[in-house]
């Protein structure tokens, strides 16, 4: 979030804790638009699941607004309360979660250029010769961006365990095994 | 329902927001009076309460106990926001402890081995600790519900900051029935007490503080 919408977004925020609705309505409204690409970046392609999350974030949002202290910043506040629903959302799905085959062929098919198609075909040689837990952590951590939290929450794993396991899944990585 | 018509709903009719403090002071409050009503109609003030006042050790547990509390609530409102740093109040806590633990430790080293033993175990060793966590669980049950309609987000950890405010308070309040004067005494069986009511809010935290 750069500066200036930092700025623009607190400014709406601290108006909305004072009761004003037309800027709630308008940082809602703002926010809504982050928040789709938050949860896109980290959802299938073309999930349901992310209007519904952006719809529950925008409530959390809404009901905890009180717990936003103007001296904090305010886009820190809204993207944990994004992750937190985030997570939840995950360890919910836990049961019936599954790593859909399309979703990794999808990531392989998405080289920009012959270079990278090349470097992403060694990576995923590489990778292959992981444990799947530990390949889809890296995935998770190292290309998508995910937080230790997120991809643990993910992997049915607490924050601390993601964190243990994407260290010995490099470490075994680095030491040339896997090659 | 579409987002548009959400965020329309929504503010709809927007009032201005209570702030943590307010939320998280009136379970205090609350909590505080039950666990003095208990002290005064089931456990009975200390007989020489009017007497006491006049000796430090009465407020040197005092200061222990009510320290602890007020570590305690600072974690907790600082947890119940999703973004902030709650670990100078959990250390603040282990330092006070540990300052109560070598007087204590410090008081039965210039005791005769003889004596040691009524020192730490006093008159109510076996009552202490369990007075105590009943004395705690009001607040720790309402601090909990109030912070429901908050945000904490390391849901273990407000638990148990929690249950260490509810500790520091309820021990606080039950000085006022218990007589023993101690040190040894104090940091063993105060403490036990409000460690037991610490790990019962972390314990209850991560399935007590789920977001609805």
């Amino acid at each position: 979030m750069s500066a200036e919408i930092e700025d623009r977004l607190k400014a709406l925020m601290v108006r909305g804790q004072a009761g004003e609705s037309a800027a709630w309505n308008e940082l809602l409204t703002r926010l809504s638009k982050q928040l789709r690409g938050y949860f896109a970046r980290r959802m299938e392609p073309g999930s349901a699941d992310v209007e519904d999350l952006v719809q529950e974030t925008l409530m959390a949002i809404h009901r905890r607004r009180m717990t936003y202290d103007a001296n904090q910043p305010f886009g820190a506040w809204a993207y944990a309360v994004a992750r937190y629903k985030l997570i939840d959302h995950w360890r919910r799905g836990r049961i019936r979660k599954h790593v859909p085959i399309d979703d990794v062929v999808d990531w392989l098919a998405d080289t920009s250029t012959a270079e990278e198609g090349a470097t992403r075909a060694d990576l995923d040689r590489l990778l292959a010769t992981l444990p799947k837990r530990q390949s889809q952590l890296i995935r998770d951590v190292k290309l998508s961006g995910l937080s230790l939290a997120e991809a643990g929450a993910k992997a049915g794993m607490t924050e601390g365990a993601a964190k243990v396991a994407l260290h010995r899944a490099m470490k075994s990585l680095t030491e040339g095994r896997a090659l | 329902m579409r987002t548009e018509d959400l965020i329309a709903t929504l503010s709809q009719d927007l009032k201005p927001t209570p702030s943590v403090g307010q939320k998280l002071l009136r379970p205090a409050v609350a909590g505080g009076l039950i666990a003095l009503v208990l002290v005064a109609y089931w456990l009975g003030f200390r007989p020489d309460i009017l007497r006491a006042w006049a000796a430090p050790m009465f407020w040197v547990k005092a200061a222990y106990t009510g320290l602890i509390a007020l570590a305690g609530f600072g974690c907790t409102r600082i947890l119940a926001r999703p973004i902030g740093e709650p670990w100078k109040g959990f250390v603040a806590s282990l330092a006070i402890f540990g300052v109560v633990a070598l007087g204590g430790t410090i008081q039965l080293a210039m005791t005769s081995t003889f004596d040691r033993r009524a020192l730490l175990m006093g008159g109510s060793w076996h009552v202490c600790s369990q007075n105590i966590v009943i004395l705690g669980g009001p607040i720790l049950a309402l601090t909990l519900l109030a912070l429901r309609t908050l945000a904490p987000t390391k849901l273990r950890a407000t638990g148990a900051a929690a249950g260490l405010f509810a500790g520091g308070l309820a021990a606080t309040v039950y000085g006022l029935h218990c007589p023993e004067h101690a040190l040894a005494f104090v940091a063993v069986w105060y403490s036990l007490g409000m460690a037991v009511l610490t790990a019962a809010g972390a314990l209850l935290g991560p399935w007590a503080l789920r977001w609805r």
